[in-house]
Parts: structure tokens; sequence; C-alpha cells
């Protein structure tokens, strides 16, 4: 970003934009995205984007979105105001994501522009060739990605310094030959003539937090899992999921822990069991199917009372479904999912900061309740790019224990009286006597039981850790007006569009108040009483209204709170809620 | 192994009286897993015993060791957990044949060809019988039960064939009526570095009464042993061809092999990602990794 651009210019400057790259996955859109997304953010802009990723193993349409702004940008664009498109039907697919107004750069070595009446600019660049000339004829096409991040470096007069600091970063670390052409692919897309479009710069940024990172949500989860304290875990892989576990299995080794590949997601949640019961804090994960596998040994968990983290990036389903799409239809599996009364932990993250807050969360309530946790995030939150500043360490680390102690004559496995706190093998008994975790009903002891006035107190000592985790919740985020006309209430990645849909109502005149879960179960105390402040109730969640109308967190609030103000806004299109669909969902609400 | 402070006593290793019903066969695997144990001198705090579901399955419960009882199927991959999550322990994991050859047979043949270190004991009894006799993925075709009642007509799997060809390093048969040789199976299994298991042919009185009396001498059968001096127990091929003989078959080891094992590639990895940056905290590690992400 130029020096000379100072806050006091900033009516001359850009302060959003929504770039969107549309392509094929091969052509490394997914990394001009990521370039822009970690340049948005340690240039104190803020970024999110959204990426659409085909389930194909190599090739088929994909887009890149990238939203960067001078403030605090909330949710990855509802329209473009700049279309890249590498190809014909990316650019006959995509065209009209475009704002009147927008800028259309396209390929003109594989596109044709179409006669249509839209009033937005098109401008004709020869990627293809373009950056074949660059590099020097042999390289195919592999430099066109970084020609057209060049060219949108000089487009929208972004820091040239650092971004190319961020390819030596990426580049560097692979060949020389690499580097050299990619820098040649950057500097001729920089020094393509399309400077006279006379596009905005941005204003500088209002975040100034230093040390700022960019990255995804998956891999905020896996750190914020060894962060917490997680050594151990095993997995299976699976869409979207799978970079969870490829990080953990080589990163883990290094904080002198382990991450097992599993032979299915039985295996990988009984391993995580193994390693949980032998005094590690442990972690397994999936997406929707993986997790219905996981499900039996996630209510002996829950039965045994093993602390134990369980991940699952939601996406749509049922059954194999939409591996590579969006949805929140798993609260219920995620709450409900096994036979029997098996009370467990559910927490969601809202965005990409928030699921290193969100695993760190998660460790503390498994260790300190001996219970299976289970983090909610989705696909939407684990393949987009945000900034956020990075998180204090001193505050947020947790050094792993093994606690072997010598276990005394008072030691009881499932003490009616105090939270379980399991002995782990290798701890000696001072009495010579030695405890069987087990999933039958059992007594204090362990001891298998089918004494009725057992198996009805054991179960209330389950219930009960949960009632009591629930009374010291703290109060869950809240933005908007105290009381009036709005309440929403969301969980998970529809906290961003959430926010800005809440802002714009609240501009036009409305009373709006937001409310965001991050503890889905148990809930916080006293929801009740803040809906009770509200005309309606609405709960934006990305899943199906079923039979009776509602959507899943819908169904549990309503049976929760009584309330029957509580209405549901779904959707079930596998992508985001837009700003504008929350919007005009409300509005029609308040009209009725 | 280190040795305990005070000498293991069967005594000590003791626990509730089996729920099995009498003259199972399962009380003579309890009895010779007591003589192996304290003849080894295992430090007691560091036995675990592991078991999915099944009569078998309540092992755990009948030893006072550290103990997991687990659901149907998946006793090996926990197991794989705590071997290992904690290479100091003594990992043993009991079950039966329809725990560890039908609904966990998948787990078997990864545990095997990863060769975790553990001893793993099938009480092989060819049938279930916590449920009340129904036919078991080693009971013979013609058997009659609950589930065929015209007999079975489904082919039985081979134990032996199958263990061998999971790729487990080491792999033996006994039966619970010869108490010495399952003693000399068990302990074998318990020094073997790896994946060792021990089919045992244990007789269901209740609902297979006579299953395996043609192994036994005393029942008028015929116990047959592997010949170890003539035998080549690193040879796949020669514990296949061993494996070829009808039920019972011959009694001993089939396959012996040292391989490394999962537990040492893991923590070699665990060690030389350590000794890489010696000097880092961990809580530093995590900071340089962010510190990439800017």
């Amino acid at each position: 970003m130029p020096e000379t651009h100072s806050p006091a210019s900033a009516p001359d400057s850009l302060r959003n934009a929504v770039i969107r790259l549309a392509g094929y996955s091969q052509d490394g859109i997914q990394s001009i995205g990521g370039f822009l997304a970690q340049l948005a953010g340690s240039t104190a802009q803020d970024v999110m984007t959204y990426m659409t990723i085909p389930s194909t193993i190599s090739g088929g349409p994909s887009i890149f979105q990238v939203h960067l702004g001078s403030g605090k940008v909330l949710h990855p664009g509802d329209e473009a105001d700049t279309l890249v498109a590498f190809y014909q039907d990316s650019y006959d697919n995509h065209l009209s994501s475009l704002r009147d107004g927008g800028i259309c750069f396209f390929d003109s070595d594989q596109v044709k522009e179409l006669n249509h009446d839209r009033e937005v600019i098109h401008i004709g660049v020869p990627f293809t060739s373009a950056a074949i000339e660059a590099i020097g004829g042999s390289a195919k096409d592999r430099g066109k990605n970084i020609f057209v991040l060049g060219m949108l470096c000089a487009v929208y007069k972004l820091d040239r310094e650092r971004i190319t600091e961020i390819i030596t970063r990426k580049f560097g670390k692979k060949n020389e030959d690499i580097l050299r052409n990619a820098m040649l692919a950057f500097d001729a897309g920089f020094a393509w003539p399309v400077h006279d479009i006379n596009h905005m710069p941005f204003a500088p940024g209002e975040n100034k937090e230093a040390n700022r990172l960019s990255s995804d949500g998956n891999t905020m989860l896996a750190t914020g899992l060894i962060a917490g304290g997680c050594r151990f875990g095993a997995g299976y892989p699976i869409t979207p999921w799978t970079s969870i576990m490829e990080m953990l299995r080589s990163e883990l080794p290094k904080y002198g822990g382990m991450f097992i590949q599993a032979e299915d997601e039985l295996a990988a949640v009984a391993i995580a069991i193994g390693a949980a019961y032998s005094g590690h804090l442990a972690i397994t994960g999936s997406s929707g199917p993986g997790l219905s596998l996981k499900t039996e040994a996630i209510g002996y968990a829950c039965m045994a009372e093993i602390p134990l983290i369980v991940v699952n990036i939601q996406r749509g389903g049922p059954s194999t479904g939409l591996p590579t799409s969006v949805e929140q239809s798993d609260l219920m599996q995620a709450i409900y999912g096994s036979h029997g009364d098996a009370p467990r932990v559910v927490l969601a993250p809202r965005d990409v900061e928030d699921c290193f807050y969100t695993a760190i969360e998660a460790c503390r309530i498994a260790r300190e309740y001996s219970t299976p946790v289970i983090i909610l995030s989705d696909q939407a939150i684990a393949t987009r790019i945000e900034a956020f500043p990075e998180p204090d360490l001193d505050q947020h680390w947790r050094e792993p224990t093994l606690d072997l102690d010598e276990r005394g004559a008072d030691f009881k496995p499932y003490p009616l009286d105090k939270i379980t706190r399991h002995a782990a093998p290798g701890s000696r008994s001072s009495e010579g006597k030695y405890p069987v975790v087990t999933g039958l009903e059992h007594d204090e002891w362990g001891h298998p039981s089918s004494n009725p006035q057992n198996h009805k107190a054991m179960t209330a000592k389950r219930r009960e850790k949960l009632v009591k985790l629930a009374n010291s919740l703290p109060a869950p985020d809240f933005h908007g007006d105290e009381q009036g006309d709005i309440l929403f209430v969301g969980w998970g990645s529809t906290y961003g569009p959430i926010c800005e849909a809440s802002e714009q109502l609240r501009r036009l005149g409305h009373k709006v108040g937001s409310l965001h879960l991050r503890h889905i179960h148990p809930l916080r105390n006293g929801l009740g009483d803040i809906f009770n402040r509200y005309t309606h109730i609405i709960v934006p969640e990305m899943n199906d209204s079923g039979v009776y109308g509602h959507g899943q967190l819908a169904t549990l609030l309503r049976s929760v709170t009584c309330n029957p103000a509580i209405q549901s806004l779904n959707k079930v299109e596998g992508i985001t809620f837009r700003v504008r669909e929350l919007v005009e969902g409300a509005t029609t609400i308040l009209s009725k | 192994m280190s040795t305990p402070a005070e000498p293991l006593t069967k005594k000590q290793l003791k626990a509730d009286h089996p729920t099995w019903c009498p003259a199972c066969g399962d009380f003579a695997v309890l009895a010779s897993f007591f003589n192996v144990v304290q003849k080894l001198q295992i430090p007691h705090e560091k036995i675990v015993c592991v078991a999915g579901i099944g009569c078998s399955s309540r092992f755990p419960y009948f030893v006072n060791t550290h103990g997991i009882h687990f659901i149907h199927g998946r006793a090996l991959p926990l197991a794989t957990g705590i071997s290992l999550s904690r290479p100091d322990l003594h990992v043993f994991v009991f079950g039966g044949d329809g725990d560890g050859y039908s609904i966990g047979g998948n787990h078997l043949t990864h545990a095997a060809r990863k060769n975790v270190n553990l001893s793993y004991v099938i009480m092989d009894n060819y049938v279930y019988g916590l449920t009340k006799n129904q036919t078991s993925p080693t009971t013979p075709i013609g058997r009659k039960s609950k589930t065929d009642p015209r007999g079975a007509i489904d082919r039985p799997i081979n134990p032996m064939t199958q263990l061998v060809a999971t790729g487990a390093t080491f792999v033996a048969r006994t039966h619970a009526a010869q108490v010495k040789h399952m003693n000399e199976m068990f302990e074998r299994a318990i020094l073997h570095p790896g994946f060792a298991v021990v089919e045992t042919l244990s007789e269901c009185t209740m609902f297979y009464p006579g299953a395996f009396d043609s192994g036994n001498p005393r029942k008028g059968g015929e116990f047959e042993l592997v010949d170890e001096t003539t035998q080549d127990l690193e040879s796949t091929d020669a514990a296949l061809k061993l494996a070829e003989d009808n039920s019972p078959g011959k009694f001993g080891v089939y396959f012996e092999k040292k391989l490394p094992t999962k537990n040492e590639l893991e923590w070699q990895w665990v060690n030389d990602a350590q000794a890489a940056a010696p000097d880092i905290s961990g809580k530093d590690l995590l900071r340089k990794r962010f510190a990439s992400m800017r």
C-alpha cells in the first residue's frame, strides 16, 4: 500500500472489494486467493474468503472469493466487485455474480465475450499466453495464477513488496526455478497495461493490531487442540475434516504426541478412547457420515466418562450428500446421536479465529468434566481464510500432564458425589485394587450393576455434571439492541452474515439484537429471559425446516424455552447465507 | 521388564469370581493367565486387560489389574490406542470368535499388519454364547443353532489361515484343556515384541459341549503338536500349509518373526522430531507456526 494514502484520503479510496476468481481447481486459484488473504491480513486489512471445491480428485470448476476490507469483514460478500474468469464456463456461470459497474477480467485466450446487457466493465487479458511468454515458453500454463495475482496487485495498488515477500516464503522453500518463474509471472502481470481503469487503492485498515495471522478454520482448530493440550488422536480421511488429521499427523510428533491413521471411523474413535483411557487428552474427528459411524463409541465415552474431543466438520447430508458443500444439519446427531441417555458437550465455533478458542475450551471442558466434547465446525469455516490477531499463548497454552499418582483407599472410578477422575493404567493402588472402566452400567467401583436405584443414580450423575457446566457458562456473544423487534439467534458459521444483517436492519430503523451460541449443549441458563425481550426470535440455520417447520437449533430452543415466537430461517443450498437473504427473511417475518 | 518391589502373586491378581457357566473353558484361560503373569513378574500397575463384548470379554472384571471393558468388536483399536500412547504398559486383549473374527474382523487385519505391540487371546468356542447359541464365524457347516435351525450353511473361516494372512508376527494355537501348553503359548506371546495372537479353543459347555474333543486326548482325541524342529516359523507359506489341516489341526506356534513394531516406528518419529529441535518449548514451537501465518 503506498504510504501517501493517509486516512485523510479515505473518501478517494476503496474500503471494500469482493474479488471472485473462477476457474478450475488445478489452476491454482486457491493459491491466488490465499496470497491475497495473507496480504490483507498482514497489512491490517480485514479479509474473508469463500471457496468451493469440486469433489473430484483433480479438476472441475472451482471458485475462490476474497472479500478484502478496511473495516471488519464479517461475510464473504454477496456480490463480486471484480470477477476473474479463466475459462468460458467460468465466465458464463459467474458473470451474474458481478455487481453492476463491476469489472470482469477474463482470459482472452480462452473466453469469448458474450453479448449481454449488463453494465459491467470487460477487460480481456491473455492470461495463458502472457504467462507462457513471461516464464519462457516451456512451463505450459502453470504461471497464469501468479500472473493474475500480479495484475490484481497493480489494479488495486496492493503492497507489492509485501506480496513478493509472501510469494518468496511460499515458493522459496521448493526450489529456485519455481520461485524465479513465479516472480517472472508476477512481474509480467504487474506490468500488464490495465492501469488505465484507474481503480482506487485500498484505504489503510482500521485494525491496527500487530501480529495478525491469516489462516483457515481447520488449521486453527488443529492449532487450538495442540495449545489446549491434545497430544494423541486418530482419524480416517473424509472431506472436509481430512486437513485436520493431516496436520496433526505431521505436527504432533514435534510436541511429543502422535496421530494415527486408522482403518476406519470405528477404529479411529476407539484408538482415541484408548489414548484417553491411558491418561492423555485425545482427539478424533470426521465429517457427518463418519460421526454416525463413531456414534456407538461416543455413547461408550459418555457412559464410561472418558475425556475425549470429537471434531465434526459438517458438510451437506444426509448420507454422502454434498461432500464439499456446507450445511449445519448434524446438530441433533451431535447432541442426541446415541442409544440410551448419553449426555455429552457440544460446542460450535463461529469463525476461523474462534476455531482456536473453541478447541481450547473443548479441551478444558473434556478434562474438567471427564466427558466427550463434540466440536461442530463446518465446511465453510474449515476452508475459508480470515485474518485475526495472533492468540496469546501465554494465556491459552496448556501443557499436557500425565497423572500417574498412586490412588489411595478412598479412590473410586465412578464416585456419586464427585466428577469422575480416572486412574490411568500405570498408576499404583495403595490398596492393591485396580479399577475397570466400563460401558456396562456400574456402581461407584466400576462393578457391573443392574440395580434399579444404582442406574437411576448413575444416570443422574452423568447428567448433573452437564447441569453444573451449564451453570458456569459465560453469557453468549451479543450484539445490538437489548430489546425490541427481532433477536437473531445463531450458531456456527452464520455469525458473520447474521451480524451484518442485524446492522442493516438497525439502519432501517428496527430494534435488533443478535445472539451467537458457542455452547450448543448444554445451553447456558437464562436464554428464555433474553428471548422474552423481543417480539420475534429468528434462528437462521443451514438445515431443513423439517416436518414440524423448524430447524434443528430452533427445535431445541423451542423445547427448552417453550417460546412460540421462535421462528426458523432455513437454507439448504450447500452455500452460506447471503446478508440480503437474512434481511429479506427478517423483513418478511416482521411484516406478517 | 522391571521388577516390582513386592513379588506379584496370583492372589493379588484375582478379582470377582467369574460369571461363566460351570466348567467353561475360559476358567482355564484365566488360571493360565494368572500363572504366566506371576511367572514373568510384570509390574502389577503396568498390566492392562482390554476386552470387547462376549462371554470371554468379561475377562477384565475377573482380573485385578487396570482394565477396560469396551464395545463389541473394537477391543483391538482401543488396545492400539493404549499400547501406542503408553509404551510402558503391558497390553492384553481378550475376546471370542464373534468379537474377533466377525464384528471386529477388520480391526484384526489392521492391528496385525501394523504390528502393534500387544498380546491377544481369542477364546474360540465356535458359537455365540452370551446371546445363547447363534451361529458364529467358526461354526462348522451343518451345526444347528438358533439362527441356523437347519444347520449352518456358511463356510466357517479357518482362524489359523486368517491369522497368518493378517501379517501377525506371532501366531499360535492352543487348547484350554491343555494347561501346560497354554501356559507356554501365552508366555511366548507375551515375550514376543509386536502383535502376538493365540487362538485358544475354549469349550462352551452350555451350548457347544464336546466341540474340541477331537483335540483332547482325555476325550479320545489327539493333541498333535507343531514340530518346531522341522517347521520354518518365519515362513508364511509354511504357516499357511500348516493351517490347511482340518479342525482342530495342530497346536503350537505357526508363525513367529521379529519385525519392527508400530510402537517403535511411531516413537522413532516422535524422538526424531523432538531431537530436530531439542531446545524449543511446545509453546514456542506453536509461536513459530503462527509466525509463518503472518
